[in-house]
């Protein structure tokens, strides 16, 4: 059960459809629709309506083609002279990231010549208004959305190492100042309407609509659309004044911000942390400052100039092409690519209260499947129920879901400590002790209550499937299903296959995954499978380090400063000593030597003394409640000094100590792929990241060695190999592309 | 009639005077037409008892705030407890039951119906309970009563409803209840002083009774008005709609149409006798009124929703034999009825739409059956939306189910005495008053069956057939 902290913010689609609303006086009952195949125009009494919606695709891309019609439809608008306003409407678009300066700079144009449209232009939004959907509507004059959970404005190019290329560095901190701006471009978040309403993004909200004369999603539309042409023609008519009176606080931060000093204290706390979090890996967030930087202190010109050349610049690096890598495995791995399985899960039980076992049910519950949380103490339950609620509660707080809400989905929650109701029961996920006996009983148990198709999957991190299902009747129904702890927080499910797993089997795990909200890889059978796999001997690197002499905080320092959102001691701690101590001591002995490293008795020790980690409040470090600074445990320097090893100068240096934890990690999955326990690269990347934090930056181990080089990863290891041994010995698949520089592993 | 009728013909075809045998014989045929399109001559059905009202008072209905200011909600109630033993004439121990519907509960007489039947001299032997179903509380104790008298528990039971908003039960915050509560517990000077201490001026601010709806947090007026929204209900819609139903209330006050209104004298200060919410405006001064819950481009507004309001009703229901053997006239028998519940975030104020199509189902007739319809306006666009959605194919296939012709067969029927609307909507009260106008407006009118509808809090919804007692 690895720990972790989530690598990446949700990669959400940077999509948006939009419409345009324009005001005709003099065509009263007309109707007039150019048919484009993206851009559609069509005068609905006095105001006229710009549709824009790719047919093409679900998500709308900022394309040439769309770009092409928007600018002719724009023209022909401007051109009639009958035309008094104008409103764009938009409701889901998208921007296609990949394009360089010239794109953005079309891309800039058009927006301006929207800005400064002679007939004021009103944008309608509902669903996802993203990247250069959001850019086009804060080039409106006026913004109207709809309050619903699906309409989410946001400019997440940031996320994959870009930036908002048509404007958006340089109207946003006008819109919102300069603080949310920065928070908006710098996160990427999804900011909620009602949010967006508060800062000012948009001006008027639209309640979403039930069922009426049509279905909620159509009408809830076409009354977005009656609301902003009534807005259109409220801002002809003076009724709706375009700048609004500012308020006593707003008028104050004016003013507070007019003092340069005090934009070059904001733009300097930025930057600094953004270096603390990125530790300048990311090139993105700095260029996002400094092309806001530039159009607030030397004017427009200068600003939008530096923006699309920033974008270009920055649709060049090797971070945003991991990043959008990412990004579209991300996509990949939200499909099921076993096809709908025969059967849906309708009722799920899980054995097991523990943190593991409450967190798959709180997943679960908001979904609708009703869930059985069976643990076999009292108290073992008390404390995942109360998990669940917490979690759910948390939600409510934050006003995500209302108290009602959590209570009905809370509904679909049965504690128990018996076996009643497994007999409806369509799936039985185990998160007991990690025992390979308890397991088998467990297997007898529930096979011994369950309908005949259900399926049985282990949630074990590290014990083989196969293993497992020897206790089984049916080891066609038994299955792997890795969760990572916090599983409310990490976004990777590894599935595990064996042999004899049905593809149905396989599927309907997906498909439960997916309803989950999850990532999933689907990996082949074996001792730590792919995830546990690839960490273990990293680990065991780091107990080496420790063991030279290098300090856990030094040790966490090389692990971030490389990109690992969790130093590598941290880790350890957040997994578990006791759990790191036993995955080192089962895989040691499943693959022998090349596993080593650091001594297992370092970990065996700490667990002895009682380091489990943070949940026994000392491991590598100590936790104290409330606080948040951590010293490091001073009582392992004992054990360390008893273990103690003398580091090789020649392979000691920092960079030396941090690709020996990454190459042993990486030529670990590149192993997996080689022996068909990965199913592709692409699974390797999103599992190593999402499950593990590999590098987000370097966009997975597979891709590091694409960019990286294999031929000097594999130089790098026969260094060590030199003085470590086989630890460090390339895999076959490794030495191969070493060998020829034409392979890589993404295309 | 029939057989009376052709006896007349017989002797009108010896007769010379033709001019009147042709007149007899338009109205047989007038009459043998109306009596056939009827689907059903009487809902009385073999083995099933026949329950009827007998009478139904109620106080005037007055904006909250005005006369009744001073009052307690079981003050009103025993005014109409009281207006309904004078009207009746029943002795005081002659009921066998008394139930009473409210919703905001006063705390210190959390059971009504029992310190209003206390109050108003029925005898102490007689017990009472009070029920809660938002608006359609009081429909509820009158079903309530039916089922009591259908059961053979009862022959003679009072139903009624009360609301009294001008005082609404104001609660200190949890965390203040919590420390006095505390306090009350604690032992020692130390104990009640650190408790004392540990108020802070957070503690003082006070809990409003909630005005939305509990599991959508949504205010009642916010739903109608995207209600309104969904169905395409415009503002003018709903703005004539309103205009129609004050002016229909005030020509049914004006010509003295509303018998079931009782003069009530008020402690300390005059007898009311009428309702004081009828505001007949111009379409011209309400579309200047701007939205009250969603702004700006709401179209639900203060002059087309119904207005806060004090007043209570009650009803005298019994077994048609009881209420012969005591020599009563009965008005109405009260038939079928069902409750229907539905989404209470979508379709919150939908109930009439579900519950007309199931109650006539139930008794087996259709819209065109009804000659008088009175259903509950708790807001203009609400109606509109409700008329709109039984009109709709697309609801009537997507959403709804069944499929039944709203507005164009019930609008020259439709609330003719005016509405909650004008009337005033006491909220525990409504359900007594439409059943009662049904009754009124059936005898005044001629007809033979009416229908009461109405939504409530909660995304539920009430519907019932009335049969008029034959004159």
């Amino acid at each position: 059960k690895m720990a972790g902290v989530r690598a990446l913010g949700v990669l959400s689609r940077l999509t948006a459809r939009r419409y345009a609303l324009f005001t005709e006086d003099d065509i009263e009952n007309s109707v007039f629709a150019w048919s484009r195949t993206h851009v559609n125009y069509e005068v609905k009494g006095d105001v006229a309506v710009v549709r824009i919606n790719d047919p093409s695709s679900k998500v709308n891309t900022l394309s040439v083609q769309m770009q092409k019609e928007m600018a002719e439809v724009m023209n022909e608008v401007w051109a009639n002279n009958a035309v008094q306003r104008a409103d764009i409407n938009m409701i889901q678009a998208c921007n296609s990231a990949e394009e360089v300066t010239k794109l953005s700079q079309e891309g800039q144009k058009m927006f301006e010549l929207i800005e400064k449209s002679p007939k004021p232009i009103v944008a309608a939004i509902n669903g996802s208004c993203l990247g250069g959907g959001l850019e086009f509507a804060i080039a409106c004059q006026y913004r109207v959305a709809t309050k619903s959970k699906k309409t989410v404005l946001g400019t997440p190019e940031v996320m994959l190492g870009l930036l908002p290329g048509a404007g958006g560095t340089q109207r946003l901190p006008k819109m919102v100042g300069l603080p949310n701006a920065f928070d908006m471009m710098l996160t990427g978040r999804n900011i909620r309407a009602d949010k967006a309403k508060k800062m000012g993004l948009v001006h008027q909200l639209v309640d979403p609509l039930g069922p009426g004369l049509k279905s909620p999603e159509e009408r809830t539309i076409d009354y977005l659309e009656e609301v902003a042409i009534e807005c259109a023609r409220g801002i002809v008519n003076k009724k709706i004044p375009l700048r609004k009176e500012k308020g006593t606080m707003q008028k104050i931060q004016d003013y507070i911000m007019s003092f340069g000093f005090v934009r070059n204290q904001i733009y300097k706390t930025v930057h600094g942390k953004v270096m603390k979090q990125s530790k300048g890996l990311y090139p993105a967030p700095l260029k996002i400052i400094e092309c806001v930087k530039t159009g607030v202190e030397q004017g427009p010109v200068a600003g939008y100039l530096a923006e699309s050349q920033n974008f270009g610049q920055l649709a060049r690096t090797s971070e945003s092409a991991a990043l959008i890598g990412l990004y579209h495995g991300q996509v990949a791995c939200k499909k099921n690519r076993f096809g709908a399985p025969e059967r849906e899960v309708k009722s799920l039980a899980i054995l097991g209260a523990g943190l593991m076992g409450a967190g798959i049910a709180q997943v679960t519950v908001d979904k609708g499947v009703h869930t059985i949380l069976k643990d076999t103490t009292e108290a073992g339950l008390a404390r995942g129920e109360q998990q669940v609620y917490k979690g759910l509660n948390d939600k409510t707080k934050k006003k995500n879901i209302t108290s009602f809400q959590r209570d009905s989905i809370l509904s679909n929650l049965t504690g128990q400590l018996d076996y009643s109701g497994f007999e409806k029961a369509d799936m039985v996920i185990e998160a007991v002790f990690e025992d390979i006996n308890i397991k088998h009983a467990v297997v007898k148990e529930v096979e011994a209550m369950v309908p005949p198709h259900c399926i049985f999957a282990s949630n074990t991190s590290a014990l083989p499937i196969k293993d497992i299902a020897a206790a089984s009747k049916r080891p066609d129904k038994v299955i792997g299903m890795h969760y990572f702890s916090p599983v409310d927080k990490m976004q990777l499910l590894e599935i595990i296959t064996t042999d004899k797993t049905s593809k149905d089997t396989t599927a309907s795990a997906v498909a439960v995954g997916l309803k989950q909200g999850k990532v999933i890889i689907v990996v082949g059978d074996g001792p730590g499978f792919y995830t546990t796999r690839c960490l273990a001997p990293m680990l065991a690197e780091a107990v080496r380090v420790l063991q030279e002499g290098v300090d856990p905080k030094k040790l966490d320092g090389l692990t971030t400063s490389f990109g690992f959102p969790v130093g590598a001691a941290t880790l350890a701690d957040e997994v578990g000593i006791d759990v790191a101590a036993h995955v080192a001591e089962d895989l040691g002995k499943a693959f022998g030597s090349r596993f080593g490293g650091g001594n297992v008795e370092v970990l065996k020790t700490m667990v002895d003394l009682g380091f489990k980690g943070r949940k026994s409040g000392k491991g590598c470090y100590v936790y104290q409640p409330g606080l948040k600074v951590r010293e490091v445990n001073p009582e392992i320097g004992d054990i360390l000094e008893k273990y103690r090893l003398t580091p090789n100068p020649a392979v000691s240096s920092d960079s030396d100590v941090q690709y020996r934890l990454v190459s042993r990690f990486v030529n670990e999955a590149v192993l997996c792929l080689q022996e068909g326990i990965l199913n592709s690269p692409l699974e390797g990347d999103i599992g190593a990241v999402f499950g593990l934090g590999f590098p987000p930056c370097l966009g997975g181990p597979f891709r590091f060695v694409d960019s990286f080089g294999a031929d000097k990863l594999v130089e790098k290891m026969r260094t060590y190999e030199a003085i470590y041994g086989n630890q460090f010995t390339p895999c076959q698949l490794l030495l191969d592309h070493a060998k020829d520089s034409s392979k890589k592993f993404h295309k | 009639m029939a057989s009376m009728l052709l006896n007349s013909m017989r002797s009108c075809s010896v007769s010379p005077s033709w001019a009147v045998c042709q007149s007899l014989l338009l109205l047989y045929c007038f009459l043998f037409l109306s009596v056939q399109t009827k689907s059903k001559k009487t809902l009385a059905r073999p083995g099933v008892k026949n329950i009827v009202l007998v009478e139904g008072v109620r106080t005037p209905f007055l904006l909250s705030g005005t006369t009744y200011a001073d009052l307690m909600p079981h003050d009103l109630a025993r005014a109409a407890l009281q207006g309904l033993l004078h009207k009746t004439g029943i002795p005081k121990d002659a009921v066998d039951y008394i139930i009473y519907g409210t919703v905001i509960q006063e705390v210190k007489t959390s059971n009504v119906a029992r310190e209003a039947a206390l109050g108003a001299g029925f005898s102490d032997k007689i017990p009472a309970h009070t029920v809660t179903m938002a608006c359609i509380s009081s429909n509820q104790a009158m079903t309530s009563a039916v089922g009591l008298i259908a059961a053979g528990q009862c022959d003679a039971v009072v139903a009624g409803g009360v609301e009294f908003m001008s005082d609404v039960p104001i609660r200190h915050s949890r965390k203040m209840r919590k420390t006095m509560l505390s306090l009350n517990r604690a032992k020692t000077l130390g104990q009640r002083l650190s408790l004392i201490g540990s108020i802070r001026l957070a503690h003082l601010s006070p809990e409003l009774p909630a005005v939305a709806e509990f599991s959508t947090a949504e205010t009642m007026g916010h739903s109608a008005d995207r209600l309104a929204a969904a169905f395409g209900v415009s503002r003018v819609e709903q703005d004539e709609f309103a205009l129609r139903s004050h002016t229909l209330a005030k020509k049914a006050q004006d010509n003295g149409l509303l018998q079931d209104v009782i003069s009530f004298k008020v402690p300390n200060r005059d007898i009311v006798s009428k309702d004081n919410g009828i505001r007949p405006s111009s379409m011209e001064q309400m579309a200047k009124l701007k939205p009250a819950f969603i702004k700006p481009h709401g179209t639900v507004t203060a002059a087309n929703s119904s207005f806060l309001t004090d007043g209570a009703s009650a009803v005298l229901i019994m077994s048609e034999e009881k209420a012969l053997a005591m020599g009563y006239k009965p008005k109405a028998y009260l038939r079928d009825f069902v409750y229907v519940s539905q989404d209470p975030k979508d379709q919150l104020l939908l109930g009439p739409t579900y519950g007309t199509p199931k109650v006539l189902e139930r008794a087996g007739l259709s819209m065109s059956d009804i000659d008088v319809f009175e259903f509950h306006e708790a807001f203009a666009g609400q109606i509109m939306a409700n008329l709109k959605a039984m009109d709709s194919d697309w609801f009537a296939a997507d959403v709804h189910g069944k499929e039944i012709k709203g507005k164009d067969s019930c609008w020259s029927k439709f609330n003719l005495w005016g509405g909650s609307l004008s009337l005033g909507h006491p909220f525990g009260a409504t359900g007594c008053r439409l059943v009662t106008t049904v009754a009124h407006r059936l005898q005044k009118e001629g007809g033979q069956y009416g229908l009461v509808a109405a939504c409530a809090a909660g995304g539920q919804g009430h519907a019932m057939v009335i049969e008029a007692y034959p004159q």
